[in-house]
């Protein structure tokens, strides 16, 4: 049997994952992307492949994705992560939806229709606010772990508002309320909030919403916020980190002749 | 094979007639600096250009020498100089960089033409803020730096319908310069002079026209990429014999191209129109990542910016206050809009391309819902990029080809 793999090469983290034929994923895995992008594909693939279930073929088609996807040289095809994502979220949630998908350096809103073709997308402006690397750097300045973030916010009793919207002015803003005595946790709700208004900013976010990306995985809280702001339901995929590169992968599978992916 | 792939433009024959008066051109500004004689005026690139030449000056256009410094990626050794001396990041980068480029006694003339060491010196300085009113505290700099006069027409702006009063002031302004630049340049004003020099801009700019719509065929043989840099002469040379031979000459290669089925790219797949400034330090890059995705970019704003139909040699001030008062860039939403509409139906376009220049407000039009409403009403997508004409700090390269390969990968969804 054939196997088709989804490689995402974002600016934190490389996603690969492995589906065959009948479109299960075999396997998965995801490693820091660091400064050598075909290295973190290669390691990817590797892992993915030792920790496949079943048996895995030797015959791959591999499709690379994400901003490090042209130093995929292993790969067959390559697409962009905005493609992949819509591909990989109307493969879990098959209707009309807004996905919301917040990665490491970059936010997207993509909207696809009923059939599942892309109608329009949106990513954020030259600007890391509202996404992981936001995040990564207040965690940073407050000297907080960045696994930790989730479960601060959760605790928080109380909502602070951030105004700034720059990284650097936040973390200078995030001085002032320490002096004030604002908890931590308090500080860190706060900045998720700031990752929500910087979404809402982006488009009117109507109909079904989907989220995706690693900020996402690691921080579901985040995703409890968003559904008291928007004041609906918001789905997320069982792997919601590796969305891309399932997308990804089923492109591969379209790109084979396989199952109409 | 994840390479991006190798792709070469396609060599317009024409340009080494261009870069030949082009050069004249440069050269013939840098004799009269050097000798006092003719006398030199600075323009704005849609200032009245034409009543400047009646009166023997030779025109300068600092616009032109913006797009170099951006077009030679050397704007950004110049755009902090200028900061520095308390002119913002987020105004116009072509007054940054050519402030700063002037500032540090540099010019990319120097490196294209031998024996040019500066910016020809001016006698006066001549703007319509029509564009926008940086170009009047540019102009003002200089005016202040050189002890040179500044005169200017004020434009009114954001127009629906052009009423006789947005004219008759435009005529009054024009007049009213006249005395001062007769005085300036030793010459009377004669307006048989303005006809002549009316007639060629109306020529060349009939030309220019003629070959913007050549890419109205399929495959379009032109790029805007190419425009932007073949519409040289009709932006400083309008007024001249030398910029209708040329556009002659071009046209006649376009029509073969257009006869021969020879698009500027090979396999185009889709057409799209370019809304706003260019980025002037990618387009080589640009040019041929499109090539690359099968995707011709053939309609804009920016190149039809330079055309002047209402330029009549019979009733001159008045139709150069129209021509000067009805493009694009001057005009209200609503006539942008219905503008934008009629070139994608004219060039049978398939999306929309808005690129967001950080510091040219008035010639972004993506920031008041533009793209969201055409849209809608059109029924096919747009797309933005953030850039700059000139500041590449404001340009993502990977960020901004990413949305673009997005974009052709939805267009071509099934």
């Amino acid at each position: 049997m054939n196997n088709f793999v989804g490689i995402d090469v974002g600016a934190s983290t490389t996603k690969a994952v492995i589906i065959d034929e009948k479109k299960e994923i075999r396997g998965y895995s995801v490693v820091n992307s660091g400064a050598d992008f075909e290295a973190a594909a290669e390691e990817a693939f590797k892992k993915t492949r030792e920790n496949a279930k079943g048996k895995v073929s030797n015959k791959f088609f591999v499709l690379a994705t994400g901003y490090g996807r042209r130093n995929v040289s292993f790969a067959d095809q390559t697409k962009t992560e905005i493609s992949c994502h819509a591909k990989g979220s109307f493969f879990h949630f098959p209707h009309a939806h807004t996905l919301i998908d917040i990665g490491g350096q970059d936010s997207k809103i993509i909207k696809v229709n009923d059939s599942g073709k892309r109608i329009g997308f949106k990513m954020n402006r030259k600007c890391a606010a509202g996404t992981g690397a936001f995040l990564e750097e207040i965690a940073n300045r407050l000297r907080v772990k960045i696994g930790k973030l989730n479960e601060l916010a959760k605790k928080a009793e109380r909502n602070i508002q951030i105004g700034s919207y720059c990284t650097v002015f936040t973390a200078t803003e995030l001085l002032t309320k320490i002096r004030e005595g604002i908890e931590v946790k308090e500080l860190i709700k706060g900045i998720f909030d700031s990752v929500v208004k910087r979404a809402l900013e982006m488009d009117p976010l109507e109909g079904n919403i989907v989220m995706t990306g690693g900020v996402v995985a690691y921080n579901p809280f985040l995703v409890n916020m968003f559904e008291e702001k928007l004041d609906k339901k918001i789905f997320v995929p069982p792997l919601p980190q590796l969305t891309g590169a399932v997308g990804a992968a089923l492109y591969a599978l379209e790109a084979k002749g396989g199952q109409n992916a | 094979m994840n390479e991006e792939k190798k792709v070469a433009i396609k060599k317009i024959q024409a340009t080494g007639m261009m870069r030949k008066i082009m050069a004249d051109y440069f050269y013939e500004l840098d004799k009269a600096s050097k000798e006092g004689s003719p006398k030199i005026a600075w323009c704005t690139s849609v200032g009245p250009a034409e009543l400047l030449l009646s009166l023997g000056f030779l025109v300068h256009y600092p616009e032109n020498h913006g797009a170099m410094l951006g077009a030679t990626r050397t704007a950004n050794d110049y755009i902090p100089v200028t900061n520095a001396i308390g002119y913002s990041p987020d105004i116009c980068s072509y007054l940054t960089s050519d402030v700063g480029a002037f500032i540090k006694k540099e010019t990319p003339l120097s490196r294209a033409y031998e024996g040019i060491e500066r910016v020809p010196k001016p006698d006066v300085l001549v703007y319509n803020t029509n564009q926008c009113r940086d170009v009047q505290d540019w102009f003002s700099w200089y005016s202040r730096e050189l002890n040179v006069p500044a005169l200017g027409i004020s434009t009114y702006r954001n127009i629906g319908k052009i009423e006789n009063y947005n004219l008759e002031s435009i005529v009054q302004q024009m007049k009213d310069m006249i005395p001062p630049l007769e005085k300036i340049s030793g010459q009377k004003f004669d307006i048989d002079k303005l006809r002549h020099f009316l007639s060629l801009s109306y020529e060349c700019t009939q030309l220019w026209k003629k070959i913007l719509e050549a890419n109205t065929a399929i495959p379009a043989p032109m790029s805007f990429f190419d425009g932007t840099i073949h519409m040289g002469p009709a932006v400083v040379l309008r007024g001249s014999p030398q910029a209708v031979e040329y556009y002659k000459v071009l046209l006649k290669e376009l029509e073969e191209r257009v006869a021969n089925k020879e698009g500027a790219v090979e396999g185009e797949k889709f057409r799209l129109y370019w809304e706003g400034m260019p980025i002037w330090g990618k387009l080589r890059d640009l040019a041929e990542f499109f090539i690359s995705l099968k995707t011709a970019v053939i309609a804009s704003t920016y190149c039809n910016s330079w055309i002047f139909e209402a330029f009549d040699p019979e009733d001159p001030f008045m139709s150069i206050a129209q021509a000067y008062t009805e493009i694009f860039i001057v005009r209200d939403e609503y006539y942008k809009e219905k503008y934008i509409e009629e070139m994608v139906h004219k060039y049978k376009l398939d999306g929309l391309l808005f690129h967001d220049a950080k510091t040219c407000p008035n010639n972004s039009n993506n920031r008041y819902g533009m793209p969201e409403r055409l849209e809608k009403k059109l029924n096919i997508p747009a797309l933005t990029i953030n850039g700059d004409l000139n500041d590449l700090r404001c340009y993502s390269e990977e960020q901004a080809k990413t949305n673009i390969e997005a974009f052709v990968e939805q267009l071509g969804a099934k």
